[in-house]
Formats: structure tokens, C-alpha cells, sequence
């Protein structure tokens, strides 16, 4: 059975509506800006792709804001607009049948630090209550359930920056299958605080400048925070109540490298690229665009770039969004999902931003700055995660 | 007369990756000793903390030997000379 993707909703360093999403990814303006969310005094981390312009309370009520963390928020409001942008029907019986897969890497740590804080520096006496159900990584699922009255399968993924990624699969399995009637699925992020920054920075692979994918001078990823949200619909169904079909989401690859914790293997990213388009049932030939997981690290472009190439004798066009909505970790499977899904529907493939110099390592038309005005039959997206856990989308155009 | 940066660099090392002593040498290099990216880190972790500076990422990168770390911490401490060695 063939899985439309009927509705998107996102929030992002590019904007908080699907629309403002595309428009940016189209005109390769890059979200990344110096952190405002966070006092940078102590960090050498200065850059982020943080949430443009948002406020809680255009969206929320102060009472539903105490229970929530921002990666729950911004779950719950890409998960709004993607099922208002697919014009469903919301009948008892279908919500009962509805599965819900989020993807979320960290919780909610803006939360957590809050309280850790209080604990260990201020010395407090007693722990917010709502620290544990906001904090923990169903959150966002819960929350969405709760919100829309769902009450059909729901669960949350978690393989740090493939976590969408496998969401996105597990429902598009789910739904084939028949296990679902539908499903809303994607990720969501918010690791701006002091703790997350300072984790990260230890591990010497944050760029101090911005993020530039596949450039000889990259100097690492650009953390990003925000939300994904895609309607996963049974093609029949879709095409029958007349609904706007982005793309179909045709395949899912999932393999682990067994390899290092940190480090990405060509062996594990390649393997699982062959299986997102076996199980989309794909010929290397169909395929004429990447987005790549492209963080912009010295390890992950190279290896990556020697992955494609193991699998295509002839690559397509890739590009690493990246470079401009960030490393939203949880949510980067997500928000590349909507950029494949709407780069198929526009025919309009994003470039790589802030790109440089080429890197003999990196021997890819990676789509530098500037958009490409190109109809492509199908698409794949990769994430590839800390501890080798691999995770492959295939789109197939309407 | 051994050098104390050295020998205290050398005894991070061997800390942080649980070698035997005499394993570590001055002309040691993290190759010879299977020191891969995670252990790198972990090691620039421990120096920091051992002689309280900050190693930035760049020059990070072009540590490869025991001397390459010393020569490093030296010119750290000489130019915050605050700083407890």
C-alpha cells in the first residue's frame, strides 16, 4: 500500500509556518544567528538556529504554558498545522485509529537545567512538580494525543539525530501495514540551555562561525531547535476525499553501524540507502535528489559523501538544509522531511548555504547557495546518529 | 632533568585511558598508543582540568603526540600565567 504525505506543519529557525519554511529553503536564506535564548558569557558556542520570532503566548494560554516544555510546544504546533494543512476529517473512529510517532533526542532539557539549577546551585528546597511530565521525552506525543483527542497508537522514538527519522518510518510502516488508518509523525528539539551548550561544546564539533555542509573550510554543525510534523495518510484514501498530496513517502532504511559512538561508518549510511529504496521499491536511476544529513563536521560530510558515491555510480543532486534550519537533532528528520516532500511538490530542489570552497573529500554537486529549478522523480533523505544508528527516507513525487 | 609538564601530561594520559605507566612516553604519538577521536577528547578534558586552561578547538585538532600537548600547555600557561599550573 502506497502512504501520502498530506499535511506539514513546522516550526524552525526559518519561521513557524510550512510556508515561511519553504520560502527560505527555496531562497537559501540561512536561519542561523548569535543565541539570544541563552547568556553565551561562558561558552565558546555563540551561533544557533533558534526559533525565529517566537512567543509562547501568541500560541498558548499561561495555564497550558506550565505544563509544557518548548519542544513540546513546538510539537504541538507543527502537529496543528500539519492536520489543518491536510483538511482530514477528524471523526471519533479515525482518532481512534490514528498513530502518533514523535522523534525527540533530549527531552525537555530547557526544563530540566531550570530545575537542576535551582537544586544544585540555588539550593532549593523543593523540585517543580511538573519537572518529570514535562521533561520527559513522550511529551510531545502525549501532548498531541491529549490536544486532538487521539487515542489510537502512540509512541516516541529516540536514536539522538535519526530520532525523526525513525518516527517518520515506524508510522509509514505502521500505516502500510494497516496497524493505522493515519499518522501524524515527525520530531521535535529545544536544546538551547546553558547545560546542553556546554555539553555539546566539549565535543569540539560546534562551528564557532555558521554551518557550511560539504565546504572545505566547514568548521562544524550549528545546533537548531524547533518541530516537524507530517500527515501520513493510505494513498487511496487520500486520493478519494480529494486530499493535496506533497509527495508519497515511499520507503524507509534502518541500519546500525556497530562501529563507533561517534564517529559514522560509509559501511552502515550506504547499506541503509540501498534499503530505503529497495523498500520504496526504487532503482538507483529514479533517484535525482539527497537531502543529506550534511551536518557540516569534518567526519560526517566526507563519510557521507563516500556513501553516496559507494551507492550511486552516477549521484544525484544533494543538498544539506542544514545550512540553514540547523542541527535541530530530534527534529532534523522531520524538518528535512518536509523539505524533500515540498522540494518534490515544488520542483524546486534547496541548496546548500554558506557554501565555500569545494572539498575534493566532498565531490558532489551539492547545490551551492542557490536553489534548483528541478522536476526529480523521487528523493531520499538521510540521518545518520551518534552511535551508528542510521535512519533513510524514500519520497516517490506525485 | 625530566620535564613536570611532560611528566604531568603523560600522567593524564595514562589516567584517562587506563594504560600502564611505562607505556607513555615523551615521543609517544596518539597513533602509537590507539588514541582514536572519543579517547582525544576525553584526554583534552583531563588536561584542562589538570592545569585549569582552555584548549581551543583549533589548536586541538593539530595534537597528535605527547610532545605536541606539552609544547601546547606550555604556551597556555605562559600566556595565563594566573592560572595554578
Amino acid at each position: 500500500m502506497r502512504v501520502a504525505i498530506t499535511g506539514i506543519g513546522i516550526v524552525s529557525a526559518l519561521g513557524s509556518t510550512r510556508h515561511a519554511f519553504w520560502n527560505s529553503l527555496a531562497n537559501g536564506v540561512s536561519g542561523i544567528r548569535p543565541i539570544e535564548s541563552v547568556d553565551c558569557a561562558g561558552l565558546k558556542i555563540r551561533h544557533g538556529a533558534e526559533v525565529a520570532g517566537f512567543e509562547a503566548c501568541d500560541y498558548f494560554e499561561d495555564k497550558e504554558l506550565d505544563h509544557l516544555d518548548p519542544f513540546a510546544q513546538y510539537a504541538l504546533i507543527a502537529a496543528a498545522e500539519a492536520i489543518a494543512d491536510s483538511g482530514v476529517s477528524l471523526s471519533d473512529a479515525l482518532k481512534e485509529r490514528t498513530a502518533i510517532v514523535t522523534g525527540c533526542g533530549l527531552g525537555g532539557k530547557v526544563t530540566e537545567d531550570q530545575g537542576f539549577r535551582d537544586l544544585y546551585a540555588d539550593h532549593k528546597p523543593r523540585f517543580h512538580p511538573m519537572t518529570i511530565p514535562r521533561a520527559m521525552t513522550s511529551a510531545a506525543t502525549s501532548q498531541i494525543s491529549m490536544r486532538f483527542g487521539f487515542t489510537g497508537p502512540s509512541l516516541t522514538v529516540s536514536t539522538a539525530c535519526s530520532s525523526a527519522n525513525h518516527a517518520l518510518g515506524q508510522a509509514l510502516w505502521m500505516v502500510r501495514s494497516g496497524a493505522a488508518e493515519m499518522a501524524i509523525a515527525g520530531g521535535s528539539e529545544a536544546p538551547f540551555s546553558l547545560g546542553v551548550l556546554k555539553a555539546w561544546e566539549s565535543m569540539r564539533v560546534v562551528a564557532p562561525d555558521t554551518c557550511r555542509p560539504f565546504s572545505k573550510d566547514r568548521l562544524g554543525l550549528i545546533l537548531g531547535a524547533g518541530a516537524g510534523m507530517l500527515i501520513l495518510e493510505p494513498w487511496e484514501r487520500a486520493v478519494a476525499r480529494g486530499a493535496r498530496i506533497y509527495a508519497e513517502l515511499a520507503g524507509c532504511g534502518m541500519t546500525a553501524d556497530a562501529h563507533h559512538l561517534t564517529m559514522p561508518s560509509r559501511e552502515g549510511a550506504a547499506r541503509a540507502m540501498r534499503l530505503a529504496m529497495a523498500d520504496a521499491g526504487l532503482t538507483l536511476e529514479d533517484v535525482g535528489y539527497i537531502n543529506a544529513h550534511g551536518t557540516g563536521t569534518m567526519a560526517n560530510d566526507a563519510t557521507e559523501t563516500a556513501a553516496i558515491r559507494e551507492v550511486f555510480a552516477t549521484p544525484p543532486l544533494v543538498s544539506s538544509t542544514k545550512s540553514m534550519h540547523g542541527h535541530a537533532m530530534g527534529a532534523a528528520g522531520a524538518l528535512e522531511a518536509a523539505a524533500t516532500a515540498l522540494a518534490l511538490y515544488h520542483g524546486v530542489l534547496p541548496p546548500t548555504a554558506n557554501y565555500t570552497t569545494p572539498d575534493p573529500d566532498c565531490d558532489l554537486n551539492v547545490i551551492p547557495n542557490v536553489a534548483r529549478v528541478a522536476k526529480v522523480g523521487a528523493a531520499l533523505s538521510n540521518s545518520f546518529a551518534f552511535g551508528g544508528l542510521n535512519a533513510v527516507l524514500a519520497f516517490r513525487a506525485v | 632533568m625530566p620535564d613536570p609538564i611532560i611528566e604531568r601530561v603523560i600522567e593524564v594520559i595514562v589516567k584517562t585511558q587506563h594504560l600502564e605507566a611505562g607505556i607513555v612516553k615523551p615521543e609517544s604519538t596518539f597513533e602509537q598508543l590507539k588514541i582514536d577521536s572519543l579517547d582525544g577528547l576525553q584526554i583534552l578534558f583531563a588536561l584542562e582540568e589538570e592545569f585549569n586552561v582552555s584548549i581551543p578547538d583549533d589548536a586541538a585538532k593539530q595534537l597528535r603526540s605527547v610532545t605536541d600537548i606539552a609544547n601546547g600547555i606550555r604556551t597556555l600557561l605562559a600566556e595565563a600565567p594566573a592560572a595554578t599550573a
